[in-house]
């Protein structure tokens, strides 16, 4: 099976004595072995909760998931808790934004890559201590063999969210999940980071959902581009498709207002208005009380997804 | 005024944001989190019924606390006559408790609130000043909390002998470290805090950035904690009577009959227990209390 | 509370703040009672000038020390060494005004977070507390709140009685801003004030503030660290690293022909938006340093691919190269750098 992960139709619920929260709302879509998916949406669009779906990170208890998740044939959302054990961290890993919070502060790092090595492929301490140094020299960490007996809080912040790549990477997954792991870093380590992140995935064939809000990023890292607003996704398309003609007017709204070179002077054409509650279920297109185009079929029914060209998806009834 | 921007109403959406239209504020949401809570509710009743009970034990009929009886000695409970019983100097067990209420009560909750006032202000300066004011406090107070609290207890009363007024000022003493700690801490947190640094900005002065910012934001944790340092003060104060270091007989208090009951252990234990009921009911009670308080302000809105 | 609105005072060619020399460090605590012995370097000999009415953009990473500069240029934090002088009138010196007084001229935009806006008063109660401190009576307060809630784009009878819970992030920040206007500065300065912000909400809240400038004559320091806003919205801009100015000059000049390495790393560090044009190779290596220990002679030289021995040995000073001025050897004539710009203008 070429698809290494297949996404169909997930909704997720958040139920809490206060409120209800429809965070995902029927998103469905596939991803091959080699192939970078970017996820890019604002706060509250859902892009993380989706992410964290795939591993079902989220509190059983408060939530309620319906749909498909299927990775490499087997369905996430039906898996015991073997399985699943089996799947975080050897079959599909995970990056997060604060890698100060990923690492424990009492263990070295090294004692904590090496724990995981052995965890899940039971090697001895040795064995795990010399694949962990081989991980670090793999994400270009300086003197490898000192920082594995460093703290967490020893490490600069570059460095650390290198040290969490090959933390991911130390049980050879196909599939890595980046949930905006360089938001929080400086430009210039950011980018070091980001064609870090490209140069291991040719390297190993991972399959990658990057999971953003900067467009220059998404760009950077993406085959495919997914934008998602409140909780669906509502254009797919190949990275080149999307930035040269985007068809959402969420899509379009989005990068004609992000500022860049040569914006100097004119006037910022900004979204007018603001992101849905999730408390409820959209009766119509969830971007129609902010849309420029809305019509009056947009508030009936919601759109679904259409083709508007071999790989361009796009939620809208304005789509060709 | 108003800039002429393309006509957005950018509260649209937004507004239905939270669960209810009305706005409301912290303490409001607070309250009604604590309406909805059983175990406070429940805890509360009881002590509103403890202290009603002690405070109005002169109109509901009792027997005298004081007058003794050497034939009546240890009746069990359910005498007649002596609901709950005597004790071993004959006096009628239920009237002793509910006057021993009032007593107690005020033993666990006068010296909270002097701490209160006393930490509390010496703790918020020694957070919002900073520097050497604060190094200051803090260090004196750090003497005074190497010491255990019963340990300080005894040591206070000890050295300036028993009875109830010296039993306040001991256990004054020994709370106004941790209030003034947990005040301090509470207090430089907010401080750093932007909207203070923003307060600072617009040139008010220190004590309308404390009343206005960050009274508000601090009394909530440190009510909190002194909620819960009451039920250590009705411990703590009838520890100290048990050892005949706090109230002085014949005046009815829950430990100094604790002490008092001793030798009932035998005869009756039930009776020589019953102060230790009262004790532990009321203690535990402020104790669920003050975690339910907490719980309820948690939140972040 | 005088309601006369300060007035310019020098004309436009006096410059609306001037800041020379400023030093600030925080010492780390480590010894005993809390006094270590290593500083955090965090502003190093900084001299700035704001023109008025322009908007003057620092761009630095983490470390370079311009949240300190904004903080020390309103005051919060008391300079160790430096001079202020606000439209001809030196700052807490004995012929110049108060610290009251320059707060009255310069007031600051927080970036939006939930320790920005005090979640136990309302809107209309936080942005009525500085008037009110100032001496206004109630009744103009609520005036003035009304007035600076339309001014902001939020309908006063709805959001004058909400809880900053009850708001989201860019209707946050909008108040944060109206706070800043509540007592009628000349200078605003905004700390990271759209960074934390959607980037739909980011260009809202931009339109507004460049609306409010030319609306109320206002002038901005504007601090951030993503460059495009801050090219978009400056007239001249300064870079920092590690507590010192590396260049500075009008903003075409800095984009288009940046002259220190640093300016140019990190304008090359920006994630390219052409999936056609995608970046090759990272512009410079490793994380920006620790402003505990920073570097001896110029700061930037353990990152700098240029690096040489004059650099470690000696500080290369801010010297003016025509368009621009530059903190870097290779732009001082006869510095001893081997790359040192011939005939340039010697060390200013």
């Amino acid at each position: 099976m070429s698809e290494l992960l297949q996404v169909r139709d997930l909704h997720v619920t958040f139920k809490t004595p206060d409120r209800t929260v429809h965070a995902v709302n029927g998103v469905s879509f596939a991803l091959k072995r080699g192939e970078t998916l970017g996820i890019l949406g604002e706060s509250g669009s859902g892009k993380s909760v989706t992410l964290r779906s795939i591993l079902r990170l989220h509190p059983e208890h408060r939530t309620r998931w319906s749909g498909s998740i299927r990775m490499e044939g087997d369905e996430v959302l039906e898996m015991g808790s073997r399985a699943l054990a089996d799947l975080r961290g050897r079959r599909v890993a995970m990056i997060f934004q604060e890698p100060a919070t990923a690492f424990d502060p009492v263990f070295t790092v090294g004692q904590q890559i090496a724990e995981t090595i052995r965890r899940h492929t039971g090697k001895s301490e040795t064995d795990a201590f010399k694949r962990a140094k081989e991980l670090l020299e793999l994400v270009r960490i300086p003197s490898p063999a000192q920082r594995l007996k460093a703290y967490p809080h020893e490490m600069s912040g570059g460095m650390r969210q290198r040290a969490m790549i090959a933390l991911a990477l130390s049980c050879n997954p196909s599939l890595l999940l980046a949930d905006e792991p360089t938001t929080a870093l400086d430009a210039t380590v950011q980018i070091q980071v980001l064609l870090l992140i490209r140069e291991l995935q040719r390297e190993f064939d991972l399959g990658v959902i990057f999971v953003t809000h900067d467009i220059g990023v998404a760009v950077e890292v993406s085959d495919r581009i997914g934008v998602m607003y409140a909780g669906k996704i509502v254009e797919l398309a190949g990275v080149e498709q999307m930035v040269d003609a985007p068809q959402h007017p969420y899509s379009r709204g989005l990068l004609a207002s992000t500022v860049h070179d040569g914006m100097r002077g004119q006037r910022l054409e900004a979204i007018p208005g603001a992101p849905p509650d999730l408390a409820e279920v959209p009766t119509g297109c969830s971007f129609a009380p902010r849309c420029k185009f809305v019509r009056p079929d947009c508030t009936t029914a919601p759109p679904s997804l259409r083709a508007t060209g071999d790989t361009h998806l796009v939620r809208c009834v304005l789509a060709a | 005024m108003a800039i002429q921007t393309p006509s957005l109403d950018l509260g649209a959406g937004l507004v239905q944001a939270t669960a209810s239209s009305a706005s409301r504020g912290y303490w409001q949401s607070v309250a009604r989190r604590l309406r909805r809570d059983p175990v406070t509710l429940i805890c509360a009743g009881t002590l509103i019924l403890i202290v009603a009970a002690s405070l109005a034990a002169p109109w509901l009929g009792l027997a005298d606390p004081y007058k003794t009886s050497m034939i009546r000695r240890l009746l069990p409970l359910g005498s007649p006559n002596y609901l709950l019983g005597t004790d071993e100097l004959g006096r009628d067990m239920l009237a002793r408790l509910i006057y021993g209420g009032r007593l107690s009560l005020f033993m666990g909750v006068t010296p909270v609130v002097c701490a209160l006032l006393i930490g509390g202000l010496l703790g918020i300066t020694a957070g919002f000043v900073g520097g050497r004011t604060n190094m200051l406090i803090m260090r004196v107070m750090d003497v005074f909390y190497a010491f255990p609290s019963v340990l300080l207890a005894i040591s206070l009363s000890g050295a300036m002998g028993a009875g109830t007024e010296n039993t306040l000022l001991s256990l004054t003493l020994v709370f106004i470290p941790p209030v003034c700690r947990v005040s301090e801490s509470v207090t430089t947190q907010v401080r750093g805090f932007d909207f203070v640094d923003a307060a600072r900005a617009s040139g008010a002065s220190t004590l309308t950035i404390v009343r206005v910012h960050v009274l508000g934001n601090v009394l909530g944790p440190i009510l909190v904690y002194a909620t819960s340092l009451i039920s250590v003060a009705i411990i703590l104060a009838a520890g100290l009577s048990f050892l005949g270091l706090g109230v002085k007989p014949p005046e009815p208090e829950w430990g100094l009959m604790l002490n008092t009951l001793r030798q009932a252990i035998y005869v009756n234990p039930v009776l020589a227990a019953l102060p230790g009921v009262m004790i532990f009911i009321t203690s535990i009670c402020f104790n669920l209390m003050s975690d339910g308080l907490r719980a309820a302000m948690d939140v972040k809105a | 509370m005088d309601t006369v609105i300060p007035v310019d005072r020098g004309g436009p060619a006096q410059p609306l703040l001037l800041a020379t020399g400023l030093r600030k460090h925080f010492p780390v605590g480590g010894g005993i009672l809390g006094r270590g012995r290593k500083v955090v370097r965090a502003v190093d000999d900084l001299t700035l000038s704001v023109a008025k009415g322009e908007t003057l953009g620092v761009v630095g990473e983490s470390g370079c020390g311009k949240s300190t500069v904004a903080r020390l240029l309103i005051r919060l934090i008391k300079p160790d060494r430096g001079t202020m002088v606000l439209d001809g009138d030196p700052v807490d010196e004995p012929h110049g005004i108060t610290v009251n007084e320059l707060r009255r001229q310069v007031q600051m935009v927080f970036q939006d977070s939930y320790a920005s806006l005090n979640p136990r008063l309302t809107i209309g109660e936080t942005l009525a507390f500085a008037p009110k401190a100032h001496g206004l009576p109630a009744a103009e307060a609520r005036e003035r709140v009304r007035d600076l809630l339309s001014k902001v784009g939020l309908d006063p009878n709805n959001y004058a009685e909400r809880y900053p819970h009850e708001l989201s992030g860019g209707q946050r920040q909008r108040v944060n801003i109206a706070r800043a206007l509540a007592l009628r500065p000349r200078l605003v300065i905004l700390d990271e004030a759209v960074s934390a912000l959607d980037k739909s909400v980011e260009a809202q809240v931009l339109n507004m503030l460049v609306d409010l400038k030319s609306e109320l004559g206002l002038t901005y320091v504007f601090i951030s660290h993503d460059l495009n806003v801050v090219q978009y919205l400056s007239d001249r801009v300064l870079v920092m690293y590690l507590g010192k100015i590396v260049e500075l000059g009008p903003v075409e000049a800095i984009y288009g022909n940046p002259q220190h390495p640093y300016t140019r790393a990190l304008l090359s560090a920006r994630p390219s938006m052409d999936p056609r044009k995608r970046t090759k190779e990272a512009p410079i290596q490793g994380d920006p340093p620790n402003p505990i220990d920073p570097p001896s002679g110029c700061r930037f030289r353990t990152r700098c691919p240029f690096a040489e021995d004059v650099c470690a040995r000696a500080e290369p000073a801010l010297s003016d190269t025509g368009h621009q001025s530059v903190a870097c050897h290779m732009s001082i004539a006869g510095s001893g750098h081997s790359k040192a710009v011939r005939g340039g203008a010697a060390a200013a």
